[in-house]
């Protein structure tokens, strides 16, 4: 089947085609050791020294399992509304490739940890939208390929290949949707809607970074389409197509995104009478499109298997109960929280929440600022910044922390607010804190009496028709004056004081 | 046997802790023996004489400056090339390792290490543990001391014909479906399959994970509980190593030199009888079993109605998990790696595999492969698993009847090299008694019993319930006793003198 070059517009697929999705998403546990031995997890360290006989897959190694990575699942389990298995095994998932040190992954099959849950959504304009789960079950992560040479750093044309087993045996769980339909020209956004609270939650967990960016958190999307029942015909009869599961879908946006292009792409095969392809395909950030991996009719045989190298996970009921008691407020309900005591719109909200400003935002209100003042920067300046930039707000070079401060020298007087724009740009620069640019580049309002008065005499002197014309009463004339200061001292005088010093001297009122 | 490798590892200790002699001279002995006869029956894959005199004169130091050292500190010990041993090859009897030097070492040999006991060097074995008669080794068979055109037995024929030669006084095996008994029976010596979970498998190649159990192998059982005591008790790095004090083996051992079995039920399992049971070995097997009611054994026979489908469980179980425990052998990261110059990761494992692995170690992952196979899983591998639970309800009923249940450890004596190596189902067969105890994770013993109608040892197996070890220890040596004093003394005695030639 050749790809086909044009997409069908996806208003135009929805009218002939509901989309079904599912999602599985792969929560990384930010557990300090691996999930089978104890080997530091951090991110980014140098290739292969995070690694021992265990996650090597040496010979006569064997595997132990990381109590505190099975209680994050439990953890994850109970928020996702699931059951929790009184006794759950591992498996083997077996398949050769070279980032698998055992050519076989950990995981689990026929009995997942937690399962039968669910996930309420909130979209945009406040409908919620229930999405079934599954089940939750743990396993560990592969190493990583690295590709040298060619021009892409995929396979394709690389020279060699190397292997870095930092990230082989890092804790996953991974939350299995059941299928979601009927959503319509909705579909997209529940999709990314959803992907984006699990985020939350996993986060308000405090079980993993969630940082897509990383691979913290990774989304594989599958996507197939029901062809609209023609009139007097029965929907539920209507045959659901085959699916494709679309991978390295590595951000909201592109949940979003590779939704609407499978549908445009499914669609497009389906009306011109081709079929669609049960295979995995990859989603490319650069081109937006997804591209066929292998396909799932030549799929390999995993030959599941229980684990025989540990025993059965058999949590008792006592700890799952005291586990059901540390779980955090759901974040629909924190959201509507921060909303009240911030006094936000819906509106406000609703940019907030997209942004993914949330965080940021709460964090800049607990370091001092006003929910309003944080709103403004995270919303307007910084907003703009990222979006210039193209990169999540969280990744400015700026903290909540030195956004409060910022607007603590606002506050103090301290900074005018075209000054505090330009402190701003130096702290996104890397120049330090507020504190730091200010004094770096002498941003400071300036507030000495004797400075300005000089500042002024000086400004009289060049302009004496301008002093003339004040001293005769021409209180206007002062502006000139004003404006020179301004400029000889680059914005960093105190308009109004310059003002009221010029007036003062010529024994006027303002 | 005279000297000191004559001599057993109890009386080793013995003279050790009195002074009387030095680890240095017992090991360098044991070299010297290994340097003389191994050529010929080749038990070692690898001979570590450095490391071995190394660690025997950090003993003597330890000694001499008057420490308090456990009771085997400076008996050598010989080690089944199964479990890793840092810096010293391990290959697991196969050419895909040839060459790969370990970093870590296997928690059994850790214990070795920590309680001062030299390792002599990695004993051969079937390729992965496959085999019962070390023909399947990738470097060569072992020959049996007894006659040296006879296989020793597997898949441990090196840890047992080290023995049975007086190369070394101790040995360690793993029996995953009898490789510590089936060789212990055929070279006249003292194998133990631990319960499962007993002695830890951390660093252990694994060939089964479910029934693979590395045990102690030695000339006596005294010397067998002494080992056991050494490796036995809970690891955390396995997750089914047993959390629970060991039974005193050693102590065990003792009780039954005494003699006096009085009381113990004995029970004789009727489905390991008869058919197919060479004469010579039903013959030594019913006389042993007069001894032990001589010794005050009450003697029943008990049925195990399941055990005959023990052998066609195992062969599905075994490979299933050698297949997915053998996936590692990949030429990515270690061993052998054979590149046929197309260099895709794909062909490159592919060639390496078709290399660096024998013909059994092929068929079995053929199989296992097969077994789990999607459309086949339940027929084979979900029916082998209820097999194996129903087995497992054999032994609770029979052991709720008696304490111990004893067979032949094998049904035959040593057979010719070559003679069953086209046929592999008569080679399975030599595991019919044994694979009941790995299949249900209970203890299993074997001792000598005497010589059949061909001049060759005969075992003699006891089994005991999960956790009973100790039960093992006190049967056997009452028999041991029994035996030794009607023939006079050990039946290796009576062993044909090795000739000696140099390497």
């Amino acid at each position: 089947m050749s790809e086909p070059v044009e997409l069908m517009d996806v208003d135009q697929a929805l009218e002939q085609f509901d989309p079904a999705f599912g999602i599985e998403v792969h929560v990384e546990l930010n557990t300090k050791t691996k999930m089978f031995c104890g080997c530091p997890t951090e991110f980014g360290a140098e290739p292969n020294t995070q690694v021992c006989p265990v996650c090597l897959g040496l010979p006569g190694a064997l595997p132990v399992v990381n109590a505190k990575a099975i209680e994050s699942a439990i953890r994850l389990g109970l928020a996702l509304n699931c059951s929790i298995a009184p006794r759950s095994r591992f498996a083997r998932k077996n398949y050769f490739y070279p980032d698998l040190a055992k050519d076989y992954q950990i995981s689990q099959y026929d009995e997942p940890i937690a399962f039968d849950g669910y996930l309420d959504v909130e979209l945009d304009d406040g409908t919620v939208v229930r999405v079934a789960i599954e089940r939750a079950h743990m396993e560990e992560d592969a190493g990583k390929n690295v590709h040298v040479g060619g021009a892409t750093g995929r396979i394709q044309g690389a020279e060699y290949s190397l292997v870095d087993y930092n990230r082989g045996g890092i804790p996953l769980v991974e939350i299995v949707t059941r299928t979601v339909e009927g959503m319509g020209e909705r579909t997209a956004e529940v999709a990314r809607a959803y992907v984006a609270t699990v985020r939350d939650l996993a986060k308000a967990l405090g079980i993993s970074d969630v940082r897509m960016e990383e691979g913290s958190l990774r989304a594989d999307v599958n996507l197939s389409l029901r062809a609209k029942a023609a009139d007097g015909e029965d929907q539920h009869a209507v045959p659901l197509g085959k699916r494709s599961e679309t991978k390295n879908v590595n951000s909201l946006r592109a949940v979003e995104r590779s939704i609407r292009h499978e549908i445009g792409r499914q669609a497009a095969l389906l009306a011109a009478g081709g079929a669609v392809t049960q295979e995995t395909r990859h989603w490319h950030e650069d081109t937006s499109m997804t591209t066929p991996g292998r396909s799932k009719e030549e799929a390999e045989d995993y030959r599941y298997f229980p684990e025989p190298d540990l025993l059965p996970v058999a949590p008792s009921k006592e700890w799952i109960e005291e586990l059901r008691g540390t779980l955090p407020e759901s974040p629909a309900l924190r959201r509507h929280r921060l909303q009240e005591s911030w006094g936000y719109t819906d509106l406000e909200m609703r940019d907030a929440v997209n942004a993914d400003a949330l965080e940021l935002i709460e964090a800049t209100v607990a370091a001092g600022a006003s929910a309003a003042s944080a709103r403004k920067w995270w919303m307007g300046e910084l907003a703009r910044t990222a979006n210039n930039d193209g990169v999540e707000l969280a990744d400015l070079a700026a903290t909540p922390a030195q956004v409060a401060e910022l607007q603590g020298l606002v506050d103090s007087g301290r900074v005018n607010d075209q000054l505090a724009r330009q402190v701003l740009e130096g702290v996104l620069a890397g120049e330090g804190s507020p504190g730091e640019v200010v004094a770096a580049r002498g941003l400071e309002v300036v507030s000495d009496d004797g400075a300005l008065l000089a500042a002024i005499d000086e400004a009289l002197a060049a302009q004496p028709d301008v002093a003339a014309k004040i001293r005769d009463g021409k209180v206007q004339a002062a502006g000139a004056i004003v404006g020179a200061v301004m400029k000889a001292t680059r914005g960093q005088a105190d308009a109004a004081r310059v003002r009221e010093l010029v007036l003062t001297k010529f024994g006027l009122e303002g | 046997m005279t000297g000191l490798i004559g001599r057993t590892a109890a009386d080793l200790a013995q003279a050790l802790a009195s002074r009387e002699i030095s680890s240095r001279e017992a090991t360098q002995a044991h070299l010297d023996r290994i340097a003389a006869v191994d050529g010929p029956v080749h038990a070692f894959l690898q001979v570590d004489a450095e490391g071995a005199l190394a660690a025997a004169d950090a003993v003597d130091a330890r000694r001499a400056a008057g420490e308090q050292l456990p009771t085997l500190a400076g008996v050598p010990v010989a080690v089944k090339d199964v479990l890793v041993t840092k810096g010293l090859p391990t290959t697991a009897g196969s050419r895909i390792l040839q060459g790969w030097l370990p970093p870590y070492d296997a928690t059994v040999v850790s214990r070795l290490r920590a309680a001062g006991l030299p390792i002599l060097g990695k004993t051969n074995m079937d390729e992965f543990a496959m085999g019962s008669s070390t023909e399947h080794s990738g470097y060569g068979p072992t020959h049996n001391p007894w006659d040296l055109d006879r296989i020793p037995g597997g898949s441990g024929g090196g840890s047992a014909a080290a023995l049975a030669s007086f190369e070394a006084p101790l040995s360690i095996g793993s029996d995953t479906g009898g490789s510590i008994r089936q060789p212990a029976a055929v070279t006249g010596t003292v194998g133990v399959k631990p319960t499962y979970g007993g002695v830890s498998r951390y660093g252990v190649i694994a060939l089964a994970s479910s029934l693979d159990q590395v045990g102690p192998c030695a000339r006596t059982v005294l010397d067998t509980a002494l080992l056991h005591e050494v490796i036995g008790g809970h690891d955390p790095a396995d997750s089914t190593s047993l959390d629970e004090p060991m039974p005193d083996v050693v102590d065990a051992a003792r009780l039954g030199a005494t003699g006096d079995l009085t009381g113990v039920r004995v029970g004789v399992v009727r489905e390991l009888s008869g058919e197919g049971y060479q004469p010579g070995v039903s013959a030594r097997f019913a006389e042993s079993l007069e001894l032990l009611r001589a010794a005050g054994a009450d003697i029943v026979e008990v049925s195990c109605p399941n055990f005959p489908y023990a052998l066609a469980a195992y062969y599905l179980i075994l490979p299933s998990e050698a297949s997915s425990n053998l996936a590692k052998f990949d030429a990515m990261r270690y061993g052998l790696r054979v590149d046929d110059g197309a260099s895709t990761v794909e062909r490159v494992m592919g060639a390496t595999r078709a290399v660096g692995f024998g013909d059994e170690v092929k068929r079995r992952i053929i199989l296992g492969t097969y077994a789990l196979s999607a459309g086949y899983y339940d027929a084979y591998y979900g029916s082998a698993q209820k097999v194996r639970t129903l087995i497992q309800r054999d032994f609770d009923t029979a052991f709720a009847q008696v304490d111990v249940l004893v067979s032949p450890t094998a049904p035959t004596t040593a057979f010719k090299l070559g003679e069953k190596l086209d046929d592999p189902l008569a080679m399975y067969l030599n595991d019919v008694a044994t694979i009941p105890a790995n299949l249900a994770g209970v203890p299993g013993m074997s001792l000598p019993s005497g010589l059949a109608e061909d001049g060759l040892p005969v075992g003699f197996q006891i089994l005991a319930p999960a956790r009973a070890d100790d039960r093992l220890y006190r049967v056997g040596a009452a028999l041991e006793k029994a035996l030794e004093s009607r023939w006079g003394g050990p039946l290796l005695a009576r062993i044909p003198t090795l000739t000696e030639v140099a390497r």
